[in-house]
């Protein structure tokens, strides 16, 4: 009973040095912001590499909150429920344009971003922010098809398709993604069609197609594809390329290929939700993201393609000239990115992914 | 009047977060996404019941499996020396303190085919053995994570069998299996009920287990649950929905057991 009674007399006491530690930083440097980021997306000094937000809260005494999210889709409930005090988010490309039509996202103020100069013109004014008042572009990168080069005939890499995801051969070693959007792209490409079709028919067929594949999957994943390649349980998975870094990292038989179909080119974007109640300091926070030092930082710790230029030129020429990171334009010619998908049509492919998922065959 | 007032603060914490979120369930489930009555999200139920049926298929499975396995072991302990049952009880709490997911995803890396259990048989010259991303595989994650809530009620229980209850009846000449069948069994029919409504509940409505060792291609109504709030397809109608409808099952589920705890209570008292 004594020994209860102190291991509650220590809690209690942890308790209020919490207390007290939160009340200290909340009370000196005035201003907090909260940054919510995707896993793994940023330099936060690892491997002895620049701490982003710490380098952030020195220059600036603007103390940064960090935390982290899985899914655009959890982002977005998070946004729309409006519980949580969120200053910078990180969306995707189709995501975007969702929270913009729906009156979430913040004008931003670029005065207070000159460093947006040097963000590369192409990644201004896409179709998600086509007048790029929203949005500052954070990361880039593409989707393709990473495979062990000892447990797939070399024939069948040779013409690089997407028709490998459905190849009977490798029935139980494929993985495929497990989100909506970028399943049913691949689908949609593998048919020939836009990745951004709204017409029910080509949905309902990509839908068949996925099906079909179903059958030969091993396993839906995100994030467990890395560990899925690297010990060779697993053959073949389309991801997205920067992830490369760690995945030829980790198993030296993995190869990357670009299908020669159309593939997804996805841009990650900084933004300030509409309630943010520290928009300048948020706007100087992503100032900061946009400097070169920082962007390089980044990029080299996440291993997503950079759109800041400056960043790009430093970058080692390792890494900025393998195709896999940096794509040439014969690539690029056949790319798509995401839009945003009018209401029905999300509708529908939601519906059309839960039919797959809840399948049995 | 004392104890109403030391049950307040329970009784606020109840209304705040049971009553109200279970009305927002249920608000959710009648309404459209502009806020509308509709009866579509309840109607749409039909396409789910085979992953319902699935998902209580599994967790009844599982269920019977964690009685099979914790009810000897729970008796195993409760017959054990006092300060040999403390050890007892910690060795099973232990992999508790360890997180879950952490736990579920050690079971991934067993049962992979280049995993460690396959790799050792081959080590051995037999035969490699599939097992993840099997229903199988999912009902062996249930049964490890959710033993430990099988064996603990029904251990609290039999600790308290009283040992002259077993002399008398063995004094009238019981043989042990007499014993069993008409003293112990009955006196650990409460724990056995509190103990499937603690693995059932949880093994019916699991969504990372599923997810992590069936591969995402055995979906069950947590994944598809869990995909309409925070994953994929976001429907908090339709997700709330289906909320609803597991609940009252689970509810139905649960009232069964009841009933025979019920029946164990009265014919516990007869033998008394």
């Amino acid at each position: 009973m004594k020994r209860r009674l102190l291991s509650l007399l220590l809690c209690a006491a942890l308790a209020a040095a919490a207390g007290t530690m939160t009340s200290c930083s909340g009370s000196d440097g005035g201003t907090t912001i909260y940054v919510k980021n995707w896993g793994e997306y940023m330099s936060l000094g690892e491997d002895e590499m620049m701490n982003v937000n710490e380098e952030f809260t020195r220059q600036t005494g603007i103390q940064v909150k960090y935390t982290t999210y899985e899914t655009n889709e959890q982002l977005y409930t998070m946004l729309s429920t409006g519980s949580t005090e969120i200053d910078v988010i990180f969306p995707s490309d189709y995501m975007v344009g969702r929270m913009v039509e729906e009156g979430m996202l913040a004008e931003l103020d670029f005065d207070r971003i000159p460093n947006y100069d040097l963000i590369d013109s192409r990644f201004k004014n896409l179709e998600y922010d086509p007048e790029s008042k929203y949005t500052v572009p954070y990361l880039w990168g593409t989707v393709g098809i990473f495979y062990n080069t000892t447990m797939v005939d070399p024939e069948d890499v040779e013409d690089l398709s997407w028709d490998l995801l459905w190849n009977e051969k490798y029935a139980g070693k494929i993985l495929m993604f497990d989100n909506p959007r970028d399943a049913f792209a691949i689908a949609e490409a593998k048919l020939g069609y836009s990745l951004n079709t709204t017409d029910e028919e080509e949905l309902r067929a990509s839908y068949e197609e996925l099906l079909q594949q179903k059958k030969l999957l091993q396993a839906y994943v995100m994030d467990q594809v890395f560990s899925k390649m690297a010990t060779g349980e697993a053959a073949i998975a389309p991801y997205y390329a920067g992830d490369g870094i760690v995945m030829l990292e980790e198993n030296e038989d993995i190869a990357f290929g670009f299908p020669k179909e159309t593939v997804n080119q996805f841009v990650d974007v900084v933004c300030i939700p509409k309630n943010s109640k520290n928009k300048a300091a948020a706007e100087e926070y992503i100032n900061f993201l946009c400097s070169t030092e920082v962007a390089l930082a980044n990029a080299e710790a996440v291993g997503y393609a950079t759109p800041q230029t400056e960043a790009k030129e430093e970058l080692d020429p390792e890494i900025s000239e393998d195709p896999m990171f940096y794509p040439p334009q014969e690539i690029l010619d056949h790319t798509e990115i995401f839009q945003t998908l009018p209401k029905t049509v999300n509708q529908l492919m939601d519906d059309l992914w839960i039919k797959l998922k809840i399948s049995r065959n | 009047m004392k104890a109403k007032k030391a049950a307040l603060p329970y009784l606020v914490w109840m209304l705040l977060f049971t009553v109200v979120p279970l009305g927002l369930v249920a608000y959710f489930a009648f309404t459209d996404d502009t806020g509308r009555f509709t009866w579509n999200n309840i109607l749409r139920i039909g396409e789910f019941i085979p992953t319902l049926w699935e998902s209580i298929k599994l967790g009844g499975i599982a269920t019977v499996f964690c009685i099979l396995l914790g009810y000897p072991m729970a008796y195993i302990v409760s017959r054990s020396k006092a300060h040999v049952q403390q050890t007892m009880v910690m060795i099973l709490m232990l992999p508790m303190w360890m997180n879950f997911l952490l736990r579920t995803y050690a079971w991934m890396t067993l049962l992979e085919d280049t995993g460690l259990i396959n790799s050792l048989l081959q080590l051995l010259g037999l035969p490699a053995a599939h097992m993840i991303n099997t229903p199988g595989a999912v009902v062996l994650g249930m049964v490890y994570n959710f033993l430990p809530f099988m064996i603990l009620p029904i251990y609290s229980v039999m600790v308290k069998i009283d040992v002259r209850v077993v002399e008398a009846a063995q004094d009238l000449g019981a043989n042990a299996l007499q014993v069993f069948r008409r003293v112990i069994l009955p006196l650990s029919i409460p724990g056995i009920c509190s103990g499937v409504t603690m693995v059932f509940v949880p093994a019916v409505s699991t969504f990372v287990i599923s997810k992590m060792l069936g591969g995402s291609l055995n979906m069950l109504i947590g994944d598809v649950i869990e995909m309409m709030f925070v994953g994929s397809s976001l429907n908090f109608n339709l997700g709330a929905a289906l909320s609803l409808v597991l609940m009252i099952l689970i509810l139905i589920c649960m009232a069964v057991m009841n009933h025979f705890d019920d029946d164990a209570d009265a014919s516990g008292g007869i033998l008394l």
